[in-house]
């Protein structure tokens, strides 16, 4: 449409063919207007507005109900285009008592957020005689119920409702990290305009939610009339902060900026009936235009005799003046565009989340325009929050006729913008990890919750296609509930970690990838990546400098994304050493350190990781520990708190079960299974209600059994004088049956629970942990790398060996193949060049020896 | 309401007019135009009536009148977001005063004279979705499709008459090999607006010959394979737009809209071009009805198979021996190699059926090693399958197609569309990969890409879809066969090895002579009926033979039990599963299984002996 810099004559055009409004075509505009046009071009400063327009205001108003359901009232201001100021400069004769002591240094600034004050009904206003308007001037205070047109706002009641708001608002019980270092207990809203009069940053955010708690009504009107209801909020804060700090000094006058509408929702689901509403949607920015300025007030000056004049924006367009008022020439007026006042406008594109889509759909995408400060608030990738007024404006097919596409162009002027993924990096949102679920939803899940079986349930629905390993899906499934977040950072250890980190090793060709592919699918914050195809940098974080800013941009990588998710990696022993390093700090302490071209954070990686691994041979080797078979690093290795095995049992009634399964996988109709399984969709929402609002703390005979089971696993090993448990194990097992608890919606962790916990932690460790050559479970094997027997024979054979060279006597150096065809002599059981090798290093170790090529030499 | 017998030509001319009278008659209780839509889809369940309304694939857009009904077989290739329009308005006539209510409903733009004051306005919603033709429609569908409706082909409304006839005399030659310019004898997006006057919908010829290619090249219409022809489409679908999915093949039934809009105020040059685009390039079609197409066969039935016994019964009976000659003829095509002949038939007729959380269940990749090099041999082979199946693709996976070539779609946030893949295809497709053709050298990222993506593509059936800042699945259904020397790099479900009974020095004469046998055009039909309609059939197994086969299973782990595993359960399973469907058997029986664990067994066998001529080997 008309845009500021159009020609003159483009102009003259348009304003020919604006059908509505003939009236207004009047070279000399409104009153209003004039009257703010001399204010500015003699330099004053704005009087402090008293209520928005008063030609607005007409008594009693026709209060249509059927015109809040309808987008018409759109169509008026919007025809005409949404960038004008609002129109402040009323007679302030009516508002006699009211102090504006610091108002009137304050100058007001232009909301185009809000879009134009509706300008339409002036017309119709105008258009009646003008007693009318002289009766709304004269009487004011004459006991007439005063609206919007419109609309059924009062200024005054909503204004002193507002104040009242901002006067008494507490919020005890608030966790919203804006409010930190605020009192609770004191009305919130009051010691935010002091953070302002001390800051000087003229914005105040209002939750609208606290709005709603406060006052139904008055959340009703802002949600429903905006653009009347916000410009009466930014009278009432500024009349009450001047009222406060007379003496403070703002750039411009403060402007409210609601957020957090309720009706925050998904683009989708967006329709006619939110257009000039007030709303709130998520979504991710995908792009920002340049700035755009565009005109406010157009600067004219006379060709002929240099006078000059201002006119504002109406309505999207300049009126030009076909006459100079000084010297009476027609057309003489020029446009001089370094004198003319412009704003800042910026098109953002926002496509929909995509945990928020539909299967099988693209996501949709909504134009937003960001005003003034806001521009450039957010950047392509962000996840936002953004609220704003819809609006919709009909597409005209030519400028030159009077037929319309009957399509109407939406977009959202934005008035607040929440990042939501900063928070993520840096903090818990509790707020945005809330899923919204129905009762009835709430109702079926706690009827599953009560059954005896849930458990057993939820973990057959599991990936069905996948044949047995109950024990692995349980794991899983407790896994993807994780434990209880604890925060011991006052006592000085920081978060424990609640995630539960499983490996999945075994024989190719067992179906891990696809238990891994599951996951993933499951669950809303999953990553999937290959470690073979993955660097260090894909996993983590690297830092990029972006093309076109020439800024340092950081990119998160799958770990980071899958904060408070799960990460799969899938061929974890193909990863590279340097790649699996930075694994160790996220699977441990749950965070991420970046020192990168000047950026140093520590990021949040709250993730679970799920991995697979293939043996180094391409089979298991039943004769070799878990660590020669996937050589991996025990370091690492003991970070996970289960390891399970999958291989191929081979025996006949596992045969014939997997066969049976297989068969009735490919001929059961989709109804046969679906009663069988648990639907995916309702173990989603049982695995997201429990995980946001179950937090279960250990009861006394929890935290008994606990210990229990602890020392008895000491216990197991002290016999055999090795140990069998660590503190790692034992939080392990905390947080398995914490998970257990979240499992049966419980918030106490009960001894069943922790019994469960103790058995999946003995089965995978019986899987994982069981020397091959003792037989025994041993942990040391994951802990050290090394069973406890393989030490003892080391040291036996290191024993040995000094024996042999003491009986040798005096001897300061001997061949190193020598003593080990000596060794090999006097020992009954065989000695592997390789044991050998450990004992002459734990020797010199002791300093006892020295080994240098082929020569052995003692030490003194 | 007047009962018309819809039966003539008047049908496509006469349905607008009817919806649009209704519908403008009364706004609040608009059951009228609910029961002129209804009353609408019933005539077009009877039988026959629906071959009345013209086709876009088949009828080139100058022939078609705005504002008639039309027909379009197509596939979704994009989703736009929803807009909102005038649903009822109000106009004044600027002489007389006079009010009148009018609908907005299947139309692009209003009357003039909008009051928007009115509150009679009603605002409503309608999506936009962007459809081509389904992607690898061969060649014989589209003859068979457009001759079924050669009755239906408009004569030309008498206003334009005379130029139009004059134009088809001259072009009706060349329109199979230059479809391209029949598709477009209009102004390109740079004509003048004066052009089409008012919204009215008369339309004038205003091309130059030289501009054609001009504009042809000026926009993209984001086919998924390169080289495809044919009419794109935004389709503005008014109900019940949730129920449909990217990728989904629709004959769609409605009003054709071409009217000339050139001024729109999208926020980009680049998002305008792709989101209003010419009409005359890429008309606008509003739907009343859309019926999803489980096939694209114009051979079969369109109505579901249950409904059609009497062809069901017909073909069924037929099948066992239209299953010996095809066979017969693929052992021809496959150089005398009647085993593999087999599997190709499995290959054809598979089907992703089901799935099983994200375990798809009945794909049958089939990776055909050993061919030939000579006498491009894969070419060949590749043009028999196009004779044979609805839709197909043929993707030579040179080194630089791989590096090259886009095969996952992309979002393009510049023009806000997703900029179409070679892997954007509608289910059962064909998709035929020539691994011959692969040379050594480096591939580089996007090549590295595309590979994963073929591989996910064959062991998951699902392509990711690139939005930039995060990827989306699509689920497909896409038929893919390997053509290799070795073994190929590519996973797949069951790999043959190819041995031709042909003495080597004969091959090329024997290779020569696979197109000497012009099969007959009725068998050629008996052989696509029977591909289409085994792929559609119900499959069962009963409890007795599922005993037996997890008897069987047990039975061959305990003697070896390395020699059969889950996996090669699965793919037995699904062996025998085709093998049933392709004798047109909807249950599994003993025999079959005993002929499927035959085959696999064979098969095995044969791989033994090339186990140890190339390294792919695990």
């Amino acid at each position: 449409m008309s845009s500021p810099t159009s020609t003159p004559g483009g102009r003259k055009r348009g304003r020919n063919t604006n059908p509505p409004t003939p009236s207004s075509e009047d070279p000399t505009s409104p009153p209003s207007q004039r009257r703010r046009g001399q204010d500015s071009s003699t330099g004053d400063l704005m009087p402090m507005p008293t209520s928005p327009a008063t030609d607005m205001l007409s008594p009693a108003a026709p209060q249509d109900t059927s015109l809040f359901s309808s987008p018409r009232p759109s169509v008026q201001p919007n025809e005409v285009d949404m960038s004008s100021p609002l129109m402040y400069g009323t007679p302030s004769s009516r508002v006699e008592g009211t102090p504006r002591s610091g108002v009137r240094g304050t100058p007001a600034r232009q909301r185009p957020d809000l879009g134009s004050v509706r300008k339409a009904p002036q017309v119709d206003l105008h258009s009646e005689p003008p007693s009318t308007d002289g009766a709304v001037a004269s009487e004011p205070n004459a006991g007439q119920r005063l609206v919007i047109w419109g609309t059924d706002v009062n200024v005054g009641t909503c204004k002193e409702k507002f104040q009242r708001f901002l006067q008494r608002f507490t919020d005890p019980n608030s966790t919203e990290d804006e409010n930190a270092g605020l009192d609770l207990n004191e009305p919130l809203y009051m010691q935010k305009l002091e953070e302002i009069s001390v800051v000087g940053d003229p914005v105040l955010n209002v939750n609208c939610r606290h709005v709603q708690s406060f006052d139904a009504e008055l959340y009703r009107q802002l949600i429903c009339y905006p653009q009347e209801v916000i410009p009466t909020f930014d009278m009432a804060v500024n009349e009450l902060f001047f009222e406060r700090f007379p003496d403070s000094i703002l750039e411009y006058q403060i402007q409210v900026r609601p957020y957090n509408a309720l009706k925050t929702r998904n683009m989708r689901s967006l329709n006619p009936e939110d257009i000039d509403q007030l709303i709130t949607i998520s979504g991710m920015v995908i792009r920002t235009s340049q700035l755009i300025p565009e005109m406010q007030e157009g600067f004219f000056q006379c060709q002929v005799c240099a006078y000059s004049t201002r006119v504002e924006v109406d309505r999207g367009r300049i009126a030009e003046p076909a006459v100079c008022r000084n010297c009476n020439n027609t057309h003489s007026l020029a446009l001089v565009h370094n004198r003319s006042v412009f704003s800042d406008k910026q098109m953002i594109k926002v496509q929909e989340s995509p945990e928020d889509m539909p299967a099988g759909q693209t996501p949709h995408t909504t134009v937003v325009y960001a005003h003034n400060d806001l521009v450039d608030k957010v950047q392509p990738g962000d996840r936002v929050n953004i609220t704003g007024i819809y609006r919709a404006v009909p597409m005209r097919v030519n400028p030159r006729q009077n037929n319309v596409k009957s399509v109407y162009k939406t977009h959202i002027d934005a008035i607040h913008f929440r990042k939501t993924d900063e928070k993520r990096l840096h903090g818990l949102d509790e707020e945005a990890e809330q899923k919204l679920f129905t009762e009835d939803r709430v109702q079926t899940l706690k009827e599953l919750a009560a059954k005896p079986d849930v458990y057993e349930r939820l973990s057959s629905a599991l990936a069905p296609s996948i044949y047995e390993h109950e024990d692995i899906k349980k794991g899983i499934l407790l896994q993807l509930f994780g434990g209880t977040r604890k925060d011991f950072s006052q006592t000085g250890r920081g978060n424990f970690r609640a995630e539960v980190n499983i490996l999945l090793c075994g024989d190719p060709g067992t179906s891990k990838s696809q238990l891994l592919q599951y996951v993933y699918n499951l669950v809303p914050r999953g990553q999937y990546t290959s470690g073979k195809g993955s660097s260090a940098v894909g996993l983590t974080a690297y830092v990029m400098k972006d093309p076109e800013t020439r800024q340092l941009v950081l990119q998160t990588g799958a770990l980071v994304l899958s904060d408070n998710g799960i990460c799969c990696i899938d061929e974890f022993d193909k990863m590279s050493d340097n790649t699996r390093s930075v694994l160790h700090e996220v699977m441990e302490q749950q965070t991420l350190s970046i020192a990168k071209a000047g950026i140093i954070c520590q990021l949040n990686a709250r993730t679970a990781v799920l991995a697979a691994a293939n043996p180094v041979e391409s089979q298991w080797n039943p004769k070799k520990t878990t660590i020669e078979n996937i050589q991996l690093p025990h370091t690492l290795l003991s970070r996970f708190d289960l390891i399970f095995l999958m291989l191929d049992p081979q025996d006949e009634a596992y045969d014939r079960r997997l066969a049976h399964h297989l068969v009735s996988l490919y001929y059961q109709s989709e109804e046969q299974m679906e009663e069988e399984f648990l639907d995916m969709a309702v173990l989603k929402d049982y695995i997201a209600y429990a995980r946001t609002y179950i937090s279960p703390r250990l009861s006394e005979e929890a935290s008994q059994a606990l210990i229990e089971a602890y020392v008895d696993m000491r216990k197991i090993g002290s016999g055999r004088g090795m140990v069998s448990a660590y503190p790692r194990q034992l939080e392990s097992l905390i947080r398995l049956a914490e998970a257990h608890a979240k499992v049966r919606f419980s918030e106490k962790v009960e001894s069943i629970d922790v019994e469960e916990a103790k058995r999946l932690h003995r089965e995978a460790l019986k899987q994982s942990a069981t020397d091959p050559r003792t037989g025994f479970v041993d942990i040391s094997i994951l802990t050290t790398g090394m069973s406890a027997t393989a030490r003892k024979r080391k040291e036996e054979v290191a024993q040995a060996l000094k024996k042999l060279i003491q009986a040798k006597g005096k001897t300061p150096a001997m061949k190193y193949q020598q003593l080990l065809d000596d060794l090999r002599g006097q020992s009954e059981t065989a000695i592997t060049k390789e044991l050998f090798d450990e004992a002459l290093r734990a020797l010199a170790d002791e300093d006892y020896l020295t080994v240098t090529g082929k020569t052995v030499r003692l030490l003194a | 309401m007047i009962h018309i017998n819809i039966t003539d030509l008047w049908l496509s001319n006469y349905v607008p007019i009817l919806i649009y009278s209704t519908a403008s008659q009364n706004n609040s209780n608009s059951g009228w135009e609910t029961k002129a839509v209804e009353f609408f889809q019933d005539q077009l369940k009877e039988r026959d009536t629906h071959t009345l309304v013209p086709s876009l694939n088949d009828v080139p857009l100058h022939y078609l009148k705005p504002n008639s009904l039309v027909k379009f077989r197509c596939l979704i290739q994009d989703m736009f977001d929803p807009e909102f329009y005038m649903g009822v308005y109000e106009t004044v006539d600027p002489s007389t005063k006079t009010k009148m209510l009018r609908c907005g409903k299947y139309k692009d733009v209003t009357e003039c004279g909008v009051d928007f004051n009115s509150r009679n306005t009603v605002t409503a919603e309608r999506q936009t979705f962007y459809c081509v033709p389904i992607p690898g429609e061969n060649p014989w569908v589209k003859e068979i499709s457009s001759s079924c409706l050669t009755e239906a082909r408009v004569v030309p409304s008498t206003s334009y008459a005379p130029s139009r006839q004059k134009r088809s005399y001259e072009e009706d030659d060349d329109m199979d090999t230059q479809p391209q310019k029949q598709r477009e004898p209009h102004a390109g997006p740079h004509s003048p607006s004066e052009h089409h006057g008012n919204g009215d919908c008369k339309r004038q010829e205003t091309e130059a010959p030289s501009s054609q290619t001009a504009s042809a090249s000026h926009l993209d219409l984001n086919f998924p394979l390169p080289g495809e022809k044919g009419p794109s489409c935004l389709v503005k679908v008014y109900e019940d737009w949730d129920r449909f999915k990217l990728n989904d093949t629709l004959e769609v039934y409605g009003i054709l809209s071409v009217n000339l809009q050139f001024i729109l105020s999208m926020e980009t040059a680049e998002e305008q071009r792709v989101h209003s685009p010419p009409a005359s390039l890429v008309p606008r079609l509003h739907m009343l009805h859309a019926k999803p197409l489980p096939h694209n066969n114009p051979l079969l039935p369109s109505a579901a198979l249950e409904d059609n016994s009497a062809f069901l019964s017909s073909t069924l009976s037929e099948m066992a021996s239209v299953r010996e000659e095809i066979l017969s003829y693929f052992t021809h095509v496959l150089l005398g190699d009647a085993l593999a002949a087999e599997y190709l038939i499995l290959h054809l007729i598979s089907n992703v059926y089901s799935r099983r959380d994200v375990l798809p269940l009945g794909k049958f990749t089939l990776n055909l090693s050993g061919c030939p090099t000579v006498a491009s041999y894969t070419e060949r082979f590749y043009q028999i399958i196009q004779q044979l199946v609805p839709s197909s693709h043929y993707l030579a996976m040179s080194l630089q197609n791989m590096n090259q070539m886009r095969l996952v779609p992309k979002k393009d946030y510049v023009a806000n569309r997703l900029v179409s893949g070679a892997l954007q295809l509608a289910r059962n497709t064909s998709l035929f990969l020539d691994e011959t053709q692969l040379e050594q050298g480096q591939l580089d990222t996007t090549g590295v890409r595309n590979v994963t993506a073929l591989g996910n593509l064959i062991s998951w059936q699902k392509v990711d879809y690139d939005f930039n800042y995060h990827q989306m699945e699509f689920p497909c259904n896409i038929n893919v066969l390997i053509a290799s020397e070795g073994r190929s790099l590519l996973p797949s479900d069951c790999q043959i090895h190819l041995q031709p009974q042909v003495a080597p020095s004969h091959l090329e004469e024997s290779l020569s002579s696979i197109h000497m046998h012009p099969q007959a055009s009725s068998q050629l039909n008996k052989f696509r009926i029977y591909l289409s309609m085994a792929r559609l059939l119900d499959y069962s197994i009963s409890d007795e033979v599922t005993k037996s086969v997890e008897d069987d299973f047990v039975d061959m782990r305990k003697d070896d039990p390395q020699s059969i595993s889950a996996e090669d359960l699965h793919r037995m399973l699904v062996v025998a599963r085709l093998l049933s469907l392709s004798l047109g058997q909807t249950s599994l029986s003993r025999d079959s299984w005993l002929r499927a664990k035959h085959i696999e067994m064979l098969r095995r066998s044969r791989m033994e002996q090339h186990k140890c001529v190339n390294g792919n080997e695990p």
